[in-house]
């Protein structure tokens, strides 16, 4: 049950973010309404999404405080506990192409890792300037239009229409084509908090003694480039495009990871 | 020195890949962004910016759709459970995806007094101070979500089989559809009552669509845009004593072309092509 705790904690997590949104709707409850592009939390604070606040603002429309607002204090947190674990514990496409990544070890199709030469994992961060522009040019706010993630939410809450398409190609293009292909090349929210969170509070550690060079972590690992000191040197992941999943900490039998607080004093 | 050289050429084909990649992407966006927000048959919640803008200012967030479907007063007159007007689209609808709508046929805009749709914009999409009347109070009538346009060719009251279901039907009774009374020459004594929709009034809530009983609505709500014509500013009721007042200190202007040549006289004599 040790390998498992921040999987359970994570699913736990985004399920029942899930649920409340679904609640909202289906129920009236007024715990968490609305959906990640923006929210309200117990009926008064409000929430937006950092990137999707900027795409707005590139149409050229001046957004309502409460949107501003509201992405400030997401900005905020996500500053605090680390960007990228809106990927690994809020994002409900995490869960689908986590389960696609499952199935592709399952079924042996990372034996031949191939070199994606057009598809680098700095794509993303191209794909997200560029979505500002296109937001600009077009007059919408353009990862809105396609985005897998609040289609994903919307139809959980609202139900999903013709939208399901775009999350079952999600799951083939992860599955069967590139590893890791969306979420740790393409998505460009996910590249939004990598950047929020490159000076987050709470990173994972790595304790060279303690290492025993099994390198599971790194096969579990969904940005594994991250994960370049193991058995080298005992420092944090300090990498913004770690998504403080926790897989690593779960897997490691050596108590080799583990998160902490990260300390701004250098050694 | 050929290493070096190499790197270099290396480094000008990634960065030229690079630069035409995203090109060829943010060109395939624009273009799939550009059509999927082109659906102008659409209805928008009370306070709705103009389309262009609210596509621009929606963040999609469903707040609005959320304070709609869940409002005690949505019941039947039998007590059963109604849907909420509001929908979120989804792929499929073919509207822009993420947006809140109403299809009237379905669910038409029973027009709450609280508006619960609009103060929740967090965006700014829903404008509230449209709605707003003289009192500072929000007044659902000054909503323009679009507005009802009669095909009076399937219109029975037009047949002069009388039929006033919309009339009733509106709840800013005999202000937004009016019936205008005409004799009926066929039969010589009976009346034709022909519902009149005024646009000053209606609010497109779209009950007299849901309400009309030909089996496709003769009477429906349309956006405002797809609905309205436009005269035009050159175009003076001189009898309007304010309209009148624009063209005060206008001065006579002469146009000359090939045709004002000519007399007037030789000009309705002639042949002219279109």
């Amino acid at each position: 049950m040790k390998k498992m705790k921040y999987l359970l904690l994570r699913r736990v997590t985004q399920i029942t973010l899930l649920v409340l949104y679904f609640g909202a709707n289906a129920y009236g409850w007024h715990i968490l309404e609305g959906t990640f592009g923006a929210s309200k939390l117990f009926g008064f604070i409000p929430l937006a999404d950092p990137y999707t606040t900027l795409q707005v603002l590139a149409t050229g429309f001046v957004l309502g405080a409460d949107v501003l607002l509201g992405a400030l204090i997401i900005t905020l947190f996500y500053f605090i506990v680390g960007g990228r674990a809106f990927c690994s514990w809020v994002c409900p496409i995490n869960m689908v192409t986590d389960l696609a990544n499952w199935l592709r070890r399952k079924l042996n199709l990372d034996k031949e890792e191939v070199n994606y030469r057009f598809l680098k994992r700095r794509a993303r961060y191209w794909i997200m300037v560029l979505g500002l522009i296109v937001s600009a040019v077009v007059g919408v706010a353009a990862f809105e239009v396609l985005s897998p993630i609040t289609i994903m939410q919307r139809g959980i809450v609202f139900g999903f229409g013709a939208g399901i398409a775009i999350v079952i190609a999600i799951f083939l293009f992860d599955l069967f084509g590139v590893k890791n292909g969306w979420c740790g090349h393409l998505c460009p929210l996910g590249a939004s908090y990598s950047l929020i969170g490159k000076a987050s509070l709470i990173r994972v550690n790595h304790d060279h003694e303690a290492c025993t060079n099994c390198m599971e972590c790194k096969i579990v690992c969904p940005e594994n480039q991250v994960l370049h000191m193991i058995n080298k040197e005992s420092i944090m992941v300090t990498d913004g495009e770690c998504t403080n999943c926790g897989r690593c900490i779960d897997v490691c039998g050596d108590n080799a990871l583990g998160f902490s607080i990260r300390s701004f004093t250098k050694k | 020195m050929a290493n070096s050289d190499n790197n270099r050429r290396k480094f000008f084909a990634t960065t030229l890949q690079s630069v035409g990649l995203t090109a060829l992407g943010g060109l395939l966006w624009s273009g799939y962004s550009d059509e999927v927000k082109a659906s102008p048959l659409v209805l928008r919640p009370p306070g709705a910016l103009k389309e262009d803008d609210f596509l621009k200012a929606c963040i999609k967030c469903g707040l609005c759709a959320e304070a709609c479907v869940n409002r005690d007063s949505n019941k039947n007159k039998d007590g059963s459970k109604r849907p909420g007007t509001l929908q979120m689209a989804k792929g499929g609808d073919h509207r822009m995806i993420g947006t809140p709508f109403f299809v009237p046929l379905e669910v038409p805009c029973y027009m709450c007094d609280d508006i619960p749709c609009v103060p929740v914009c967090p965006s700014g999409a829903l404008d509230m101070p449209t709605l707003l009347n003289e009192k500072e109070e929000l007044d659902i009538n000054k909503a323009r979500m679009g507005l009802a346009v009669v095909h009076k060719e399937s219109c029975i009251a037009f047949w002069g089989i009388q039929c006033d279901a919309c009339y009733r039907a509106c709840p800013l009774l005999d202000e937004a559809i009016t019936l205008e009374y005409h004799k009926n020459e066929r039969t010589g004594k009976h009346a034709f009552l022909l519902p009149i929709v005024h646009s000053d009034v209606c609010t497109g809530c779209g009950l007299c669509e849901k309400a009309c009983v030909t089996e496709e609505p003769a009477i429906f709500v349309l956006p405002i845009e797809q609905s309205t014509g436009k005269a035009g500013s050159h175009y003076v009721k001189g009898w309007d004593k304010k309209d009148q007042e624009r063209v005060r200190d206008a001065k006579e202007i002469k146009t000359k072309n090939e045709r004002s040549e000519k007399e007037a006289a030789d000009y309705l004599n002639m042949e002219v092509e279109y």
